[in-house]
């Protein structure tokens, strides 16, 4: 199915959000995320199921004022 | 007299009263200089979207600046910077949380591009929300003191308002309003965030009875960051110990500080 993954058109054969984090290499890195705009904590990326079209915003530590 | 004591925030009680935000250096390692030679102990960080690593290769910028914060041993203060709407900041404040590990947030919603002055509506209830979730809100707010009464009553203990717009290096640009807000919330924590370009800027907030400054591009724009990360470290303290010592009143006339008792009398 095709994600947007922050902002961009993204291709996915995942079913979770964990599966997808996992696929788009994500595995391992200090990254926090929000699907549609709402977030989703770490425990809980294995439940959350994507659809077609979901919104998927994946973001990290940075420098900021 | 007692002498005016500085305040914590949320418990925590820092040496240094300076909050230094961490953008805009021209590399890691002079943002690490600026911290270490200031003796600053938080620094203000941020989250930005983290590209996939499998995709473009380009991956994992945030995880080495993260790696850079861990080795300096500095508390972080993460920001919602950028957010324009009070669900975006509370979002943005959940994953902060998350990934920074920390119950501390910067609340910043914005209200206006050119000034990037706070919209002081949305950060009220946005406050609310999060307070209520368990976060310690530091807001970026302005001097109005009916919006610093409704972020306490929202549930903040500290208030942060601005000098000058972000980024202007102005100063205070309210210097009057600043007063009164220290007069009329004399046991709440209050910060000057944003509009900071000077040492001196730093110093008057600091005489002012402010209990920390909150700045970024006066230091990470300097020539040399790390040595005015120092001079802004100095000023501070000065103001601090300045403010501790009650200073005198202003006057409109002179006043001979030489005694005239016993002069002689030569005309």
């Amino acid at each position: 199915m095709t994600l947007l993954l922050n902002g961009e058109p993204q291709e996915v054969a995942a079913a979770t959000l964990a599966e997808a984090l996992a696929e788009l290499g994500y595995a391992g890195k200090i990254v926090a995320t929000a699907v549609n705009g709402e977030f989703v904590a770490a425990r809980k990326r294995e439940a959350v199921r994507l659809a077609e079209g979901d919104r998927i915003e994946v973001v990290a530590p940075m420098q900021g004022g | 007299m007692q002498k005016p004591q500085m305040k914590d925030f949320y418990g925590f009680e820092p040496q240094s009263r300076l909050f230094l935000g961490t953008a805009q250096y021209p590399s890691p390692a002079v943002l690490a200089d600026a911290v270490r030679r200031s003796g600053v102990e938080v620094v203000t960080v941020s989250l930005r979207r983290e590209a996939a690593q499998g995709l473009t290769g380009e991956g994992g910028a945030g995880q080495a600046f993260w790696s850079l914060i861990g080795e300096l041993g500095v508390r972080v203060l993460p920001n919602t910077a950028g957010c324009h709407t009070v669900k975006e900041a509370v979002t943005t404040a959940q994953m902060a949380r998350e990934v920074f590990g920390t119950d501390w947030i910067k609340l910043e919603v914005i209200g206006e591009d050119d000034t990037l002055q706070p919209d002081v509506v949305g950060l009220i209830e946005a406050a609310r929300i999060l307070s209520d979730d368990g976060f310690q809100v530091f807001p970026y707010t302005t001097e109005d003191i009916v919006v610093g009464g409704r972020l306490l009553d929202a549930g903040c203990e500290v208030l942060m308002p601005w000098g000058a717009p972000i980024g202007s290096g102005r100063g205070l640009n309210n210097p009057y309003g600043l007063r009164t807000m220290r007069q009329h919330f004399p046991d709440i924590s209050l910060v000057v965030d944003a509009g900071i370009g000077l040492p001196s800027h730093a110093a008057q907030a600091m005489e002012l009875g402010y209990d920390a400054i909150l700045l970024n591009t006066a230091v990470a724009k300097a020539g040399d960051p790390a040595l005015m990360a120092e001079a802004f470290a100095m000023a501070i303290e000065a103001g601090r110990q300045a403010y501790r010592a009650q200073p005198i009143e202003a006057r409109d006339m002179a006043a001979p500080s030489t005694p005239v008792m016993g002069k002689a009398f030569l005309s």
